[in-house]
């Protein structure tokens, strides 16, 4: 649009407020308004996480009274209650998701590492075919196997025990995390096995001592998002525990809609706080870890 | 079983000529024993098993009390005559018809935002990313039923002064969001496309992937920022778009503890929120209908499955693999 050259225009001050000046407003206008809008949109996309919270510090009677954030007469009440409103106190629910989370971490980190071992560094007969039923077994939607699973567990004498949802972790049936660890494994150089192979290792040596403590990276984030899908998972927790002495967190928060209906919302937003805890603290923990991970791997 | 027919001699037990080939060979066989072990017994028991063992049950009635007996093709023939198994068929498809393709825009549209040199991305893009990591879990269920409740947020939102105006131009009322059978649905496409970060985080790892000497060849050329995208980021963003939409949509057919949670187990108002997986769980767990919840798996592993080998064949005309 800018036709005359600026040094032939004879009035300073028009070519200052005319030209110069929008150009530098109109990146910082430009910019300022990403910003209000990525701020905008990322609080409507919050807010929902943000009203919960709130809800859960407000006694249940103003909650649906106040659409604002902060509580105008804030109280832990809510936490009380909720606490105990179910036959056992929330933290006896607390310790057994936390008992199945931790099994089912040490399981995969055990098992998948040791399968990844295999697929990435030994030779062996049909290595290629099984590596490709392990990659075939990542997609498949648990629902096809859930039930033969439940009639074997049933016939163990597994359904209400936590074992069908810690021991199939030692077995490695979660195969991603065997893809991302061969992947990683494969990128660490050989040149250190045979060195440790030259100083006396078996295999057994060279995956404790060289390839675990390298594969750091890759065994935290297995660990992590174990523990995030587990702490969060459903569907198996409501087939194999039926047992409400043995439900978990999820479990309790269901018992918890069930059994108390529409009268103690104030509690119910508190007992979801609790249960989305750890999530929160891993998240604010390790944010950035999270998403480099998530972009790499594309697990969610 | 994947030997090869004309495979080279294979290395004689008691041969010594090449002393280190076959005794490598013999040992990491052993340690493959050792090291595979677990993963084989978990593949056997837990997993190829199962697959197996589901397609012999989907042939038989079986409710666990007693042993399965042998039906034939009944519980398939069942399914075609069954109203609520084809209502869930029909409500999962459109979720994930509408929810899939929505939360990839969005998630799209916010890497491209994000990607321009933002100041604080690492923070926008943790935000965004947040309900993608808590979006399956119960808490977020609860929430979501009681956001779009008869006295949820949402309707105390179309309250307010001024938002309740420009709603009501557009014809929103407050209601029972998650009650009304022509409402309920649609909530939980909104929970599902409000956890787009993932396939976000996912685009903008892809979009770091293109080569800047792209951009700056178009700018030379004057190209506007309407032709940089459709030229240059789209074309070379395609094998990415595809990964997320495979992934996405079998994650999205397999929808549960939402459905579940929302509708209090039942499947919601006339059967609105009755998820595929909803109605699986009812029937071989509430009911103990073993056999038709096995041909019911099958089912869904075969439209999965032809659902992402539709998307693979597609994929041809549409996903550029830069090789040229």
């Amino acid at each position: 649009m800018v036709t005359t050259k600026p040094t032939t225009v004879p009035d300073p001050a028009r070519s200052q407020r005319m030209q110069r000046p929008p150009q530098i407003n109109r990146g910082r206008v430009k910019g300022l308004l990403i910003h209000v809008g990525l701020i905008t949109f990322g609080l409507v996309m919050l807010y929902p996480l943000l009203w919960m919270i709130s809800s859960a510090f407000t006694p249940t009677e103003l909650i649906f009274r106040e659409p604002g954030l902060w509580p105008s007469q804030p109280t832990l009440e809510n936490f009380r209650d909720g606490w105990t409103a179910l036959r056992h106190p929330f933290h006896r629910y607390i310790f057994n998701s936390m008992v199945i989370v931790f099994g089912a971490v040490i399981g995969n980190l055990l098992a998948c590492s040791m399968a990844a071992y295999a697929f990435a560094r030994l030779n062996f007969r049909g290595r290629k075919w099984y590596f490709a039923i392990m990659l075939g077994t990542i997609m498949l939607p648990i629902h096809v196997v859930i039930v033969p699973q439940y009639i074997l567990f049933a016939q163990l004498d597994w359904i209400n025990t936590f074992y069908p949802l810690i021991v199939p972790k030692f077995l490695a049936t979660d195969a991603f995390f065997i893809f991302l660890m061969v992947q990683f494994i494969r990128g660490l150089p050989k040149e250190l096995d045979e060195a440790a192979r030259i100083d006396g290792c078996n295999h057994w040596g060279i995956y404790w001592r060289v390839i675990l403590p390298l594969s750091m990276p890759a065994l935290a984030t297995t660990a992590i998002f174990t523990f995030i899908w587990t702490w969060n998972d459903f569907f198996s927790q409501l087939i194999f525990l039926a047992d409400p002495d043995l439900a978990t967190v999820p479990l309790a928060l269901r018992l918890f809609v069930d059994s108390t209906g529409s009268t103690s919302w104030g509690p119910l937003f508190a007992m979801s706080v609790v249960a989305l805890g750890p999530i929160f603290g891993f998240f604010l923990a390790g944010q950035r870890y999270l998403v480099r991970g998530i972009a790499t791997t594309g697990i969610k | 079983m994947g030997r090869p027919a004309a495979a080279p001699p294979v290395p004689q037990p008691a041969a010594s000529p090449p002393p280190t080939q076959p005794k490598t060979w013999r040992r990491d066989g052993r340690a493959a024993l050792l090291f595979l072990g677990p993963w084989f017994v978990g593949l056997v028991a837990i997993t190829a098993g199962p697959i197996f063992a589901s397609l012999v049950l989907s042939f038989t009635d079986y409710s666990l009390l007693s042993s399965p007996s042998w039906i034939g093709l009944e519980n398939y023939e069942r399914m075609l005559n069954d109203p609520r198994l084809h209502s869930a068929m029909w409500v999962t498809l459109r979720y994930v018809v509408v929810s899939v393709p929505l939360q990839l825009a969005l998630a799209l549209a916010l890497a491209l935002v994000l990607d321009r040199g933002v100041r604080l991305l690492p923070l926008y893009r943790s935000i965004y990313y947040l309900p993608s990591l808590l979006g399956a879990s119960v808490a977020i269920a609860i929430l979501w039923r009681l956001v779009f409740g008869t006295e949820g947020l949402v309707n105390q939102v179309l309250t307010l002064p001024v938002i309740s105006n420009v709603a009501g131009m557009l014809g929103i009322e407050p209601t029972g969001w998650v009650s009304h059978p022509d409402y309920a649905l649609n909530t939980l496409i909104v929970l599902n496309v409000w956890t787009f970060g993932s396939p976000m985080v996912i685009f903008l790892a892809g979009l770091r992937q293109i080569p800047v000497m792209y951009y700056e060849a178009a700018a030379v050329d004057g190209a506007s920022w309407l032709t940089r995208f459709g030229r240059i980021t789209l074309p070379l963003l395609t094998p990415i778009i595809f990964f997320n939409l495979v992934l996405q949509m079998i994650g999205a057919f397999q929808t549960f503890t939402q459905a579940f949670i929302v509708s209090g187990g039942s499947g919601g108002p006339a059967d609105s929120t009755l998820f595929y997986t909803l109605y699986l769980y009812q029937r071989g767990f509430g009911n103990f209908d073993m056999g038709y919840a096995s041909a019911m798996a099958w089912v869904l592993l075969v439209i999965i499955g032809g659902f992402t080998a539709v998307n693979f064949l597609a994929a041809k005309y549409w996903v550029f693999y830069g090789d040229d």
